[in-house]
């Protein structure tokens, strides 16, 4: 590794935390070795900025600055404070996969088995030698990303769920990451593999222990869903009011596959959530649908790269943004129709509600289409309530505050509808009111 | 004391005085008629008794049942019982009829200091009401007036009118936009809150709308200011006439 190519970019700290954190990291041999390589890759790069076009509304140069030092493996005093967090999640019922700092804890996870699931930890598998492609587990097949180099480099646990053929677990799978060490990095990265024909719904949640400040999470989640799958993937980001999470999935689908994502985020000073969708087999349908609620000088990005490699599929985003007091909202949807994947019907609307003049928001559809037998449509909007929708409601009794609610209840739901579980869609209805009601 | 009391009221839009010293009292149990030509300050006149946000009232003052409406907010002069019945009711997709008709009323409620209104009383009086304006529980299950016709906005004012039980009405051209049978479903709706404790002011136009809502009182506004007052006879007088005799006067 050249140290001297890291300093001038990463003010010297990103190579540091990698060379302090090497002993600490899962897996020898080939898992090493690609992780030099990702590392090497990373700090050529350097964290993403404004030039780079990917990354042009989240300069994390200025809005991370560096990369924190890995969290060290969580002690008893940790889990204890992950418990108290985890008693108040919002989500019940479902099948608990829980990451401590960075670790699986088998403690605070659910063991009763799910029919057809096997859950086994990233860190087992990379440490474990008679894993022939273990090193496998860390790329993926995104275009090269700075900062997907890096998770793989760091990745220190993570889970590896398979759901057998024709499954169809009867609880949720639900990954929570709980943050109870200030001022350090998790690196997590977790693989769904879903089997022909299976049905399942997959949630994660990022949330921190009472007072955890100042936190980096770095998540990647590499999802297959074969032909026939039905697959319901929810994130509920409602990290501290100083955290950061940088998030990537990377979704591959099948024949007929039915994927259904929708993320949520309401916490975090600084969110990128860069998800891939690339459509491998014909028929299947996508629904990548998010609602940002955010305030104070909260950041949060989502970046949606659809492909459509194949004909005869179908895909729609359907994406809103609350933004109050200096927030900043992002929304990047780019969908490539590959010169085969005729048939194809791509749609993508993105629309912002600025609540204060400090609010922005930056839209970017974009649309490459080489194929000439497609349907692609895309619009975005921003703007205020409508004043004339709020002196109506004014004038039939309800006070500003109220009106305003009522309004930003309708314009997020139309998201939130798309949430076909409907305790999970209960949960995001929640998530909006606690959010609008703190807005006093 | 008047129950409306306006006196002398001077309202600027964006520089330009529309009001020039209006005065009109409003007792209740009575139901008064402003008519006007285009541009007289009919809706202006609506407007700024319902608190909305533009005008700039820069002389004169309103008082409702003795209390100066202009330091309230539009939500707190809807709470004391001002209900205006657009001329234009907005939609509002995204938020059901069912859902904002029993948010508004408990809005009201405790801002009076009342107790919200039971889930079952709340619905028995809706469906009542709905079924007397032949609103059909389709139309309350679907966004705030979206995909409403033009009738069907305004009966859904009726509704609002009926169920929020104000002490003053204000009906702002209740029938532009309707046909005769909408316009008679809307009135006997109108007419069947009528009552000794309750005051209306029907904004309009046209005459014709007055052969549904008997008036108790007309008056007519010119540029600014209410010219002439008097009986019901007035409207019809007017419709023969026309305005052009009361362009001169205010002038």
């Amino acid at each position: 590794m050249n140290l001297a190519l890291v300093k001038p970019t990463m003010n010297g700290t990103a190579g540091d935390v990698f060379v302090a954190a090497r002993e600490r990291l899962p897996g020898k041999g080939p898992v090493a070795e690609l992780r030099q390589t990702a590392f090497d890759d990373f700090a050529q790069k350097g964290l993403p900025h404004r030039r780079v076009e990917e990354w042009k509304y989240t300069d994390l140069r200025v809005l991370l600055r560096e990369i924190a030092p890995l969290a060290a493996a969580p002690d008893q005093a940790a889990l204890d404070r992950a418990r108290t967090t985890l008693a108040s999640l919002d989500v019940i019922g479902a099948h608990r996969l829980v990451l401590v700092d960075g670790a699986f804890a088998p403690e605070l996870s659910d063991t009763a088995s799910e029919d057809g699931v096997t859950v086994q930890t990233l860190r087992a598998m990379l440490e474990n030698a008679d894993v022939a492609a273990r090193a496998d587990l860390l790329r993926t097949s995104a275009a090269s990303d700075a900062m997907i180099s890096l998770n793989a480099a760091m990745a220190t646990d993570g889970v590896v769920i398979d759901v057998a053929e024709n499954a169809a677990p009867g609880k949720p799978l639900h990954i929570v990451h709980v943050s109870t060490q200030s001022k350090t990095a998790a690196f997590t990265r977790s693989l769904a593999t879903i089997a022909n024909g299976a049905r399942v719904t997959l949630i994660e949640s990022f949330v921190a222990a009472n007072g955890t400040a100042g936190y980096q999470a770095h998540d990647s989640m590499v999802l297959w869903a074969g032909d026939g799958a039905d697959v319901q993937h929810i994130r509920l980001v409602e990290d501290a009011p100083d955290a950061a999470n940088i998030s990537t999935a990377v979704v591959a689908l099948g024949e007929r596959t039915q994927y259904r994502a929708f993320n949520l985020t309401s916490g975090g000073a600084v969110c990128r959530y860069q998800a891939f969708v690339r459509f491998g087999g014909q028929n299947a349908h996508a629904d990548v649908n998010g609602v940002s609620l955010l305030n104070g000088r909260q950041h949060a990005d989502n970046t949606l790269v659809l492909d459509h490699a194949v004909p005869h599929c179908t895909s729609n985003e359907v994406f809103r943004a609350v933004v109050d007091d200096s927030a900043h909202s992002v929304f990047q949807g780019r969908i490539n129709v590959h010169p085969d994947a005729q048939k194809t019907d791509a749609r993508m609307m993105t629309r912002a509600l600025l609540l204060s003049d400090d609010a922005e928001a930056d839209n970017k559809p974009e649309l490459e289409i080489f194929a000439d037998d497609v349907q692609c449509g895309h619009g975005a909007t921003t703007g205020a309530l409508d004043d004339s929708l709020l002196f109506y409601l004014r004038a039939r009794g309800l006070p500003e505050k109220e009106a305003q609610a009522l309004l930003i209840q309708a314009f997020v739901g139309e998201a939130m509808e798309s949430i076909a579980d409907e305790a999970l869609r209960d949960v995001a209805i929640a998530t909006a009111e606690r959010w609008l009601a703190a807005r006093g | 004391m008047a129950l409306l009391e306006v006196r002398d009221l001077q309202v600027r839009v964006e520089e330009r005085e529309i009001l020039h010293g209006l005065s009109l009292t409003v007792n209740k149990g009575e139901v008064h008629a402003i008519m006007g030509p285009n541009g007289s300050g009919k809706s202006t006149l609506s407007h700024v008794i319902a608190g909305k946000p533009g005008y700039e009232v820069t002389g004169g003052e309103i008082l409702f049942k003795g209390e100066d409406l202009l330091e309230m907010s539009p939500d707190e002069r809807a709470a004391k019982g001002v209900f205006l019945a657009f001329q234009y009711p907005v939609e509002i997709p995204g938020v059901a009829t069912m859902t904002f008709l029993r948010t508004a009323l408990n809005a009201q409620r405790k801002a009076r200091g009342e107790s919200e209104y039971s889930t079952p009383d709340f619905l028995k009086k809706v469906r009542e009401v709905a079924a007397s304006l032949n609103i059909p529980q389709e139309m309350l299950r679907r966004g705030v007036n979206v995909g409403f016709s033009g009738g069907e906005k305004k009966r859904n004012e009726v509704l609002q009118m009926a169920l929020f039980e104000p002490s003053l009405c204000i009906l702002d051209e209740m029938d532009s936009g309707l046909d005769i049978d909408a316009l008679r479903i809307a009135a006997d709706g109108v007419n069947a809150l009528r009552s000794s404790e309750r005051a209306m002011v029907v904004i309009t136009h046209y005459q014709r709308l007055l052969n549904y809502i008997v008036p108790d009182f007309v008056h007519v506004m010119s540029k600014g200011r209410v010219v002439k007052s008097g009986g019901k006879e007035l409207a019809l007088e007017l419709e023969e006439s026309g305005y052009a005799q009361f362009e001169d006067q205010a002038a």
